[in-house]
């Protein structure tokens, strides 16, 4: 079976994209970023999903299933083309894969889709609406992304269409939201305020990617691996010292000595828990994480 | 942080040790409840309960020592200690310690600190979905279904009852879980609030600021009387109409003023424990 990556020269995308020729897939990346030392099995164009060269790969190599992994992710990323890139990325990916006949398509998204709020509920549904959106412009793109890639679900009913929301993911790499918050040796918290953090080993958030694929699902779904953890917890487990910042001072705008990234509506990510329920992926698929949340940690504490 | 200094409480440690709650290699349940952190406060807290508060408490009996179930009490005075002695009489004198999960006001959990206290010990912003879930994981929910009318209450009206809502109605009937009243007597008099003031509060993010007769919000050290009934269950499927669910919560309203009345018997020496129809 034929599979088109976008995004394939990310972090996860490689990881996923190694894990399907390793199980026999044919593996065509896009990526307008270059992936030296790819290995030669995969197939690499390096194309902007959204420009006409990306559409050709679709014409001409006509793959049978689809993943979308080209979005922009990262809170701290503010360049003006980010909404572009989520949300007309997804629109002409989800276009191509009905136009050129993809069976199975697959959109890679984030749980925080659900927003960090003072009284939302711990553990999210899938059914729950995007409630934060409006005070984070910088993940509004990401909410919307993941909105218009399930509307596929009845506007294409032909294609076998599945969203996935993933956790964070942690691992060797380093790379991820979560990976370069706890970069430092001093890592800022909000003081007062100790949130859950829940997070996959970056393995793990792969393997489920590729399950989704395998048993063909179809629907919106919850990805997670280990319970959640408090955020000071796993500053200290990785070998940081937590710094309480007073959320006054951050909201004050001097944000930039403390947490020189992140956006100011960053602040409620670091205050309030985004936790989801993934048990109906568990049910649909049988997936299993491998990585518990030592484990998960440790990987990522070895490659620091 | 401060909080590592204090000492723990050996007992303490040993019935949160008893507690039905998986947790993981950091020693965290699913929920976020710290175990090294719900040591640590209910270690704090248990000097309260013991010798600056006292908690007589009546029919612990009534609540069940495992399963899903919901207290629904009164609140009586101008902060919810109520809340507190109720939690306190679950870990620390029934005889298998259980951990009530309370449904607090949305303002706790925007300050600091109280958050992250209120974030490790399992105590959540009340809200239907929060409270469903804790309820099929067969935990214990403490619910004040006057809310904080029920605290905004003064003084010279704490054996009184305000409306109550219906959710905590609707919760039990969809989950089938019992639930068990709960009277609680004594906060107005370590508190004796003789006037709330609204917009202060609204200003400083709470509903409202008590004052007290000596003005300060320092509770006296008080003895409170604490009586569960007899666990009350309903049938149905959650979506009655209005009136046939209010008729239920009504029932449970009764009982309640019923065991306030009976714990005011009791603190005034009318009545003895004998004399109790819980």
């Amino acid at each position: 079976m034929r599979v088109l990556v976008t995004g394939v020269a990310g972090t996860l995308g490689r990881i996923v994209a190694m894990r399907l020729v390793e199980r026999g897939y044919d593996v065509i990346g896009i990526d307008r970023r270059p992936w030296p030392g790819a290995p030669e099995s995969i197939e690499m164009y390096e194309h902007d999903i959204r420009k006409r060269t990306a559409e050709d790969v679709f014409r001409a190599r006509r793959p049978q299933a689809a993943i979308h992994m080209a979005t922009v992710t990262h809170l701290v990323h503010k360049s003006p083309d980010r909404m572009r890139v989520n949300l007309y990325g997804t629109r002409a990916f989800i276009q191509h894969c009905q136009k050129y006949d993809v069976k199975q398509a697959i959109f890679v998204g984030r749980h925080t889709y659900y927003g960090a709020a003072a009284d939302s509920p711990l553990y999210h549904t899938e059914d729950e609406p995007p409630m934060s959106a409006h005070t984070f412009p910088e993940l509004a793109d990401l909410v919307a992304a993941d909105l218009y890639a399930s509307s596929a679900l009845w506007r294409y009913p032909e294609i076998t269409t599945c969203v996935l929301r993933i956790v964070y993911t942690l691992g060797p790499s380093k790379h991820g939201t979560l990976a370069s918050y706890l970069k430092g040796s001093t890592v800022p918290v909000v003081m007062g305020f100790d949130p859950l953090i829940h997070f996959i080993h970056e393995e793990d958030a792969a393997e489920a990617i590729v399950t989704a694929l395998s048993r063909k699902l179809h629907g919106v779904y919850n990805v997670s691996g280990p319970s959640p953890v408090p955020i000071s917890t796993i500053v200290r487990a990785v070998g940081g010292r937590p710094v309480p910042v007073p959320a006054t001072l951050i909201s004050l705008g001097l944000s930039r000595l403390a947490l020189p990234n992140l956006p100011p509506a960053a602040i409620d990510h670091l205050k309030y828990p985004i936790v989801v329920d993934s048990d109906a992926f568990k049910r649909a698929t049988d997936y299993q994480h491998r990585y518990d949340e030592r484990e998960t940690i440790d990987a990522f504490r070895a490659a620091r | 942080m401060l909080d590592n200094l204090l000492p723990t409480d050996p007992e303490v440690a040993a019935r949160v040790d008893a507690l039905d709650l998986s947790f993981n290699k950091f020693g965290v349940d699913p929920y976020g409840i710290a175990k090294k952190d719900l040591v640590r406060s209910m270690s704090v807290f248990a000097w309260f309960y013991r010798h600056y508060f006292k908690v007589d408490v009546y029919g612990l009996e009534n609540v069940p020592p495992r399963g899903r179930a919901i207290l629904v009490g009164n609140h009586s005075g101008g902060v919810a200690i109520d809340g507190a002695m109720v939690t306190g009489s679950m870990l620390l004198d029934a005889e298998t310690p259980r951990l009530a999960h309370a449904m607090l006001d949305k303002f706790i959990h925007h300050f600091p600190g109280a958050s992250r206290l209120m974030s490790r010990t399992g105590q959540f912003t009340g809200n239907p979905e929060q409270a469903m879930r804790l309820l099929r994981d067969d935990r214990l929910l403490l619910v004040f279904p006057e809310g904080a009318r029920g605290t905004a209450k003064l003084a010279k009206d704490a054996d009184s009852l305000v409306t109550f809502g219906t959710g905590f109605m609707r919760l039990a009937l969809e989950t089938k879980s019992p639930i068990i009243p709960f009277g609680f007597v004594g906060g107005g008099e370590a508190l004796p609030t003789v006037a709330n003031l609204k917009s202060l509060g609204r200003l400083l993010g709470v509903p409202y600021i008590p004052v007290t007769k000596w003005g300060l919000l320092v509770p006296k050290p008080t003895r409170f009387q604490l009586l569960y009934g007899k666990p009350m269950i309903f049938e149905g499927s959650g979506h009655e109409r209005d009136e046939v669910c209010g008729a239920m919560v009504e029932e449970v309203r009764t009982k309640i003023r019923d065991l306030i009345r009976q714990g005011r018997q009791l603190r005034e020496k009318n009545i003895t424990e004998a004399d109790l129809v819980l």
